[in-house]
């Protein structure tokens, strides 16, 4: 497959980036989308010119390391999969693919296709977690009961890997889908209630705090996210939040 | 203060307010439709809206309140979501994961406040003119002549329509998208969507159909 590709280069966080255009060839069917890319890199290595700095590393769809904006959707054209799981089938020999960082004020780019998410763990310190009773007479989980369908949304919610390809799909750039994950999988559960005024308070403080963008219900992020996080999150995040307020 | 300033916050007052105008249209719709069925109801309830204390000096300085509260905070709103990304994607396919109704609110909303501002011109300061600053006996029968005057003219009729296409673009994805915002999403969401989906098309081809009615029965 010969394809064309345009690439975001930018030196570092400071410096004016642009779209470089490279011409690859032999590449197949069954590369992954970040296997191409090491082949690129690989060709410009051998000509001593600086590789394309990406971001990766389980390379099976679970670490949310991959990132990449490919042709205006954030990891590909594919559905349910990350970068990293996207396979080079989904292009025909020919064509040309645009890549570029997540863009979001929240996620600066640090060089070319890397961007800087610190800001969804700053998100998750502010009450993503339950605190646990470590003085000795711990209860153990499986000793609390939780209602089948809430396991299961809960479960569901946490398979959110923190990605960003929420924030790259929507227009803008709002990180809701993902804080509502994070909110969903504990206030769901019996052990994130104790904590559930102040958790969901803090998230989205610190979510509005780091400059993301407001939610319109346009539904890009869930229809983007590689593991299918629902809307239902966002609605019951609000819930939370209006809930959490009002009893001050 | 969190409350008044946060996004979830400003998401529900921007539901709220407009899930009021919602309702506010549904009423205006009945009553602009008895012009078509029956013009002498149309001027004895377009009298009674405009001499009855309630509606005069409570409804409708909330509406105008609802009105003014709903644009500037889609304003503030818009603003604030454009400067969350700053620069630019080179290539951007909002296509494939949302609809155009979704992405654009700001223009449908643009141009209902335009259209706005042309139907306080043609009906809304007229009246207020004809009531308060200058003294006319009182006529409870001027009402659907009134009207028919104002769709005399082709291209008002036109832009008229115009507004109410775009009307239904921002009733498709925002009546639907306030029950999400006010965290209302579960199994009875399915037939919600389908009820709020027919009243955006229904409600603003129903103006459309009274517009060109009045138009053509000159």
């Amino acid at each position: 497959m010969k394809l064309t590709l345009k690439i975001w280069r930018q030196k570092n966080s400071k410096a004016k980036g642009e779209l470089k255009t490279y011409p690859i060839d032999g590449i197949e069917g069954d590369m992954s989308f970040l296997e191409m890319l090491d082949v690129l890199n690989e060709e410009l290595i051998n000509k001593g010119e600086e590789p394309v700095v990406f971001d990766h590393d389980c390379r099976e769809g679970i670490c949310g390391a991959c990132s990449l904006q490919i042709n205006g959707e954030p990891h590909g054209p594919d559905r349910l999969v990350t970068t990293c799981q996207l396979h080079m089938r989904m292009f025909n020999d020919g064509d040309t693919i645009v890549i570029e960082p997540f863009r979001a004020k929240a996620f600066p780019v640090i060089k070319d296709l890397v961007v800087d998410r610190t800001s969804f763990e700053r998100i998750q310190q502010a009450g993503g977690y339950v605190s646990v009773n470590t003085s000795g007479n711990t209860i153990d989980a499986n000793a609390i009961p939780v209602n089948k369908q809430d396991a299961d949304d809960s479960f569901n919610a946490a398979t959110c890997i923190g990605c960003g390809a929420c924030v790259a799909a929507c227009k803008n750039a709002s990180a809701m889908l993902f804080t509502s994950a994070k909110v969903s999988q504990f206030a769901l559960l019996p052990q994130g209630k104790v904590e559930a005024t102040e958790r969901v308070l803090n998230m989205v403080a610190q979510m509005d705090k780091e400059g993301f963008g407001n939610c319109t219900n346009t539904g890009a992020c869930e229809i983007e996210c590689p593991k299918g996080i629902s809307l239902e999150n966002i609605a019951r995040m609000n819930r939370e939040y209006l809930s959490a307020s009002l009893k001050g | 203060m969190a409350i008044l300033t946060s996004s979830i916050a400003r998401k529900v007052a921007m539901a709220l307010s407009g899930l009021f105008l919602v309702i506010f249209l549904a009423q205006h719709f009945i009553i602009n439709f008895t012009s078509v069925l029956d013009p002498e109801t149309f001027n004895s309830l377009s009298h009674f809206m405009g001499h009855n204390f309630v509606v005069q000096f409570i409804a409708q300085p909330i509406l105008i309140i609802g009105v003014i509260f709903h644009f500037v905070m889609g304003i503030i709103l818009e603003i604030r979501n454009r400067s969350a990304r700053q620069i630019s994607y080179k290539s951007y396919k909002g296509n494939r994961n949302s609809s155009w109704a979704s992405r654009n609110m700001i223009i449908s909303g643009a141009v209902i406040l335009a259209f706005l501002g042309l139907h306080f011109y043609d009906f809304w300061f007229p009246e207020i003119v004809h009531k308060y600053v200058e003294s006319h006996p009182v006529d409870e029968t001027r009402y659907y002549t009134e009207l028919l005057q104002k769709f005399e003219s082709p291209v008002r009729t036109g832009l008229y329509c115009l507004s109410f296409v775009l009307l239904a673009l921002h009733l498709w994805h925002g009546f639907s998208s306030s029950f999400q915002s006010m965290g209302w999403n579960n199994k009875y969401s399915k037939a919600l969507r389908g009820f709020t989906q027919f009243y955006a098309i229904f409600i603003p081809l129903g103006f459309i159909f009274i517009a060109i009615y009045l138009h053509l029965n000159q």
